[in-house]
């Protein structure tokens, strides 16, 4: 259990993570996460679920280096066994036929949106799906989400590839073209949630978000993922992580997660002179 | 030793470390009892022939007995003596309101002062330990039943102690990494030392109890997934949930934190340890800890530890009507917590940026009695005024945590989502399934969660010779 399985770089700081995590496997669903702790003087961080296959008892989680944690997750190797996986946790996305949907992903959050378009696309939906990265060599899954989509779209920020923009400009364009969208869902940087709600609200298209705000327990006791929600508080962890686009304050959710970058950038420097130092990576 | 004499006795103090030294660590801050301390304080007591101290504890611990044990120096036979009816008597020892309890009923009250009751069963439970004298109590032949216990605090490990010892099999089933419950991610080292849960732990698992950490009951399995796995009973005490907040302007600025999330960054992930261990805390110069029980003290003298330079205590009532132990109260009074008494935040100021900069305040007067019998506090106008803060725990209690209730059908929850289960028995509505502890009473004290546990199993174990 909690045995990594495969861990290799898709693109600069990007990373594919396969663990062996049967029972979770058994009950994970798009939408949910799990909570991992490297070692025993780790911290607990909540990651995406990617995919998963029941068969097999693997869970996949691909992860981008933001911190210590992931920095030092990124230099396990095959075999290493994790502290703690726990999960799944949060509310599975609420996935029926609803029609016509578009699925945009940006960055990392291509990774669980491929999750959720795949579980559209086998209930029936026609998908559209958008991903954009900052850059070509940052763009994840592009052909894994070709398989799964009805027609996929892209941009990058500098134009590398794709389109030369945002996200969200190919959504206005889509949008424009009087497709008829039963539905949304958008994960990725908090800025792009924004705009993509910033997008779709007057449009009155029905848009979920999936919130990633800092996260302790996970499980509904420390209260650490209180998000604004329609003007009220809710805990990502048990209450989402997926909630209503259209209600989410997101200048809120932004400024908390940058609580601790002062702390993030001392585990971080301190990290640096360790690997460079004799100490070896992995799991102790 | 005629009664004359033994009335002559002091009560004995508890070395400690001194307030100066001591906000400078996390170590606990009693020293606990010697071995003569001990044994001149247990002569205190007179061995009442209907001893009303046993009435006045929770878990009945036959506390004249094991006393007479500790005054003739049988110190083993004493823990032994407690652990026929209390699994966990260092804790206990440590953490009980013993004079609400024990203590307040002892006769001795009325013109001397209590047998330190908690300070006895801290030494003799410390003893037995530290000498390696923890014996494997005699265990009834096998059942073949199987009972599950969700939560590994003080409430399912009570439950967990009793039933292995019955001969049926245990499983905990604990959400996060370590087992203890709140007795490790809310209670400070400096109060209880992790070693000490981790010791009681490990007792039960050489009884044979075997608990699963990192296993959320309600995603994991739900607790029909349990029955289907060949539980015959299953026990819930998944204890505090969702922490409340005061619903006032500005509650989610950086800077404002749960007393949960303070308490279990610093005392589950280590924080005070950061960077050697990777969980941050943000605890600034000066911080205001809002509530007036144990987990707002718990929380004010942590932010003492962790470098605040004015630490403060605001509560809406008067110290009368602090639920916090008066020992709690006076530690924290002797470390220089500043106590804003009948005061009540009503807004949060912040910065560009999001972090909390300052608090806004109004005085309260008490008026009549409420629901609790305690005086209500009430508002005065005009009374207004700013306190300078850069950190905020909130220590106003917690409602309750939906992921076992979500998911259980026919699992009955009453207006608060705390779980409705009989207060003698802790029987819910649905059959095979046991509650206890902050779940069902909302948030209350580890000797009450305890001893909901020892009721439970006592039917469990009722239950499971007719099944």
């Amino acid at each position: 259990m909690n045995e990594i399985i495969e861990l290799k770089k898709l693109a600069p700081q990007i990373n594919l993570l396969e663990l062996s995590v049967p029972l979770i496997t058994q009950k994970a669903e798009a939408g949910q996460f799990v909570v991992l702790r490297i070692n025993e003087q780790g911290e607990r961080i909540p990651m995406s679920i990617t995919d998963l296959d029941s068969k097999t008892g693997i869970l996949t989680i691909i992860f981008q280096e933001v911190g210590k944690t992931t920095a030092h997750l990124a230099t396990l190797k095959k075999g290493d066994v994790l502290a703690d996986v726990v999960g799944p946790l949060g509310i599975p996305t609420h996935i029926e036929n609803f029609g016509t949907c578009v699925c945009v992903g940006g960055g990392i959050g291509i990774a669980p949106i491929h999750f959720v378009a795949k579980t559209l696309k086998q209930m029936g939906n026609k998908v559209i799906s958008i991903i954009g990265a900052r850059s070509k060599n940052l763009l994840i899954l592009e052909e894994e989400m070709k398989n799964i989509s009805d027609q996929l779209l892209i941009s990058t920020d500098d134009g590398s590839y794709g389109h030369h923009g945002f996200v969200t400009d190919l959504l206005t364009q889509l949008l424009s073209e009087k497709v008829k969208v039963d539905f949304i869902m958008a994960i990725g940087p908090v800025v792009m949630m924004r705009a993509v709600c910033g997008v779709t609200t007057p449009r009155g298209i029905k848009t979920v978000v999936s919130l990633n705000p800092i996260m302790v327990d996970a499980t509904g006791m420390c209260g650490a993922c209180r998000v604004t929600v329609g003007g009220k508080t809710k805990f990502a962890c048990v209450d989402g992580p997926d909630f209503d686009g259209h209600q989410v304050d997101f200048d809120e959710l932004i400024k908390r997660q940058s609580m601790y970058l002062k702390q993030e950038k001392i585990a971080m420097e301190r990290f640096e002179k360790m690997r460079v130092g004799p100490t070896k990576g992995g799991a102790a | 030793m005629d009664m004359k004499d033994r009335l002559k006795i002091p009560r004995q103090k508890m070395q400690e470390q001194s307030p100066q030294e001591r906000i400078k660590n996390f170590r606990e801050v009693p020293f606990g009892y010697t071995p003569e301390l001990a044994m001149k304080e247990a002569q205190r007591c007179l061995q009442c022939k209907k001893p009303v101290c046993i009435d006045g504890c929770p878990v009945e611990i036959n506390i004249p007995e094991f006393i007479r044990l500790v005054a003739k120096g049988d110190f083993t036979g004493a823990a032994k003596e407690m652990k026929k009816t209390n699994s966990l008597p260092a804790i206990c020892g440590r953490v009980c309101p013993q004079e609400d309890q024990c203590e307040k009923v002892c006769v001795l009250t009325k013109k001397y002062e209590p047998v330190a009751i908690g300070h006895l069963e801290r030494f003799a439970a410390d003893y037995e330990r530290e000498q390696g004298k923890v014996e494997i109590p005699e265990i009834a032949p096998p059942t073949g039943k199987k009972v599950a216990i969700v939560g590994s605090g003080p409430a399912g490990l009570t439950v967990a102690g009793d039933l292995i010892k019955l001969g049926h099999q245990v499983n905990v089933f604990e959400a996060l990494h370590k087992t203890g419950g709140v007795l490790v991610y809310g209670i400070p080292e400096f109060r209880l030392p992790k070693s000490i849960v981790q010791a009681e732990v490990d007792y039960l698992a050489k009884l044979g109890v075997e608990i699963k950490t990192s296993s959320v009951i309600g995603k994991l399995w739900t607790i029909d997934d349990l029955f289907k796995e060949g539980y015959q009973a299953v026990f819930i005490g998944t204890g505090a949930g969702l922490p409340n907040f005061m619903r006032i302007p500005g509650e989610n600025f950086n800077g404002i934190y749960s007393a949960n999330e303070y308490l279990t960054r610093s005392n589950l992930m280590k924080a005070y340890s950061f960077p050697e261990y990777d969980t941050p805390i943000f605890s600034g110069k000066n911080v205001a800890v809002l509530g007036g029980g144990n987990t707002a003290m718990d929380s004010v003298r942590t932010s003492l530890r962790l470098g605040a330079e004015n630490a403060y205590i605001v509560y809406r009532r008067s110290k009368k009507e602090m639920p916090a132990r008066i020992e709690e109260i006076h530690h924290a009074e002797q470390e220089g917590v500043q106590f804003h008494f009948l005061t009540a935040p009503i807004k949060y100021n912040g910065n560009a940026d999001g972090w909390v900069t300052s608090m806004e305040c109004i005085k309260m007067k008490l008026g009549e009695p409420d629901a609790s019998g305690r005086r209500r506090p009430v508002p005065i106008e005009g009374s207004n005024y700013t306190m300078e803060v850069d950190t905020v725990v909130v220590a106003i209690g917690n409602s309750s945590n939906p992921l076992v209730p979500q998911t259980t059908p026919g699992l009955e929850v009453n207006k608060w989502g705390n779980i409705v289960a009989d207060e003698e028995t802790g029987r819910t509505s649905r059959e095979g399934v046991w509650a206890g502890g902050d779940i069902v009473t909302g948030g209350a004290t580890v000797i009450l969660a305890a001893g909901a546990g020892k009721k439970a199993a006592k039917d469990i174990h009722r239950y499971l010779e007719n099944v």
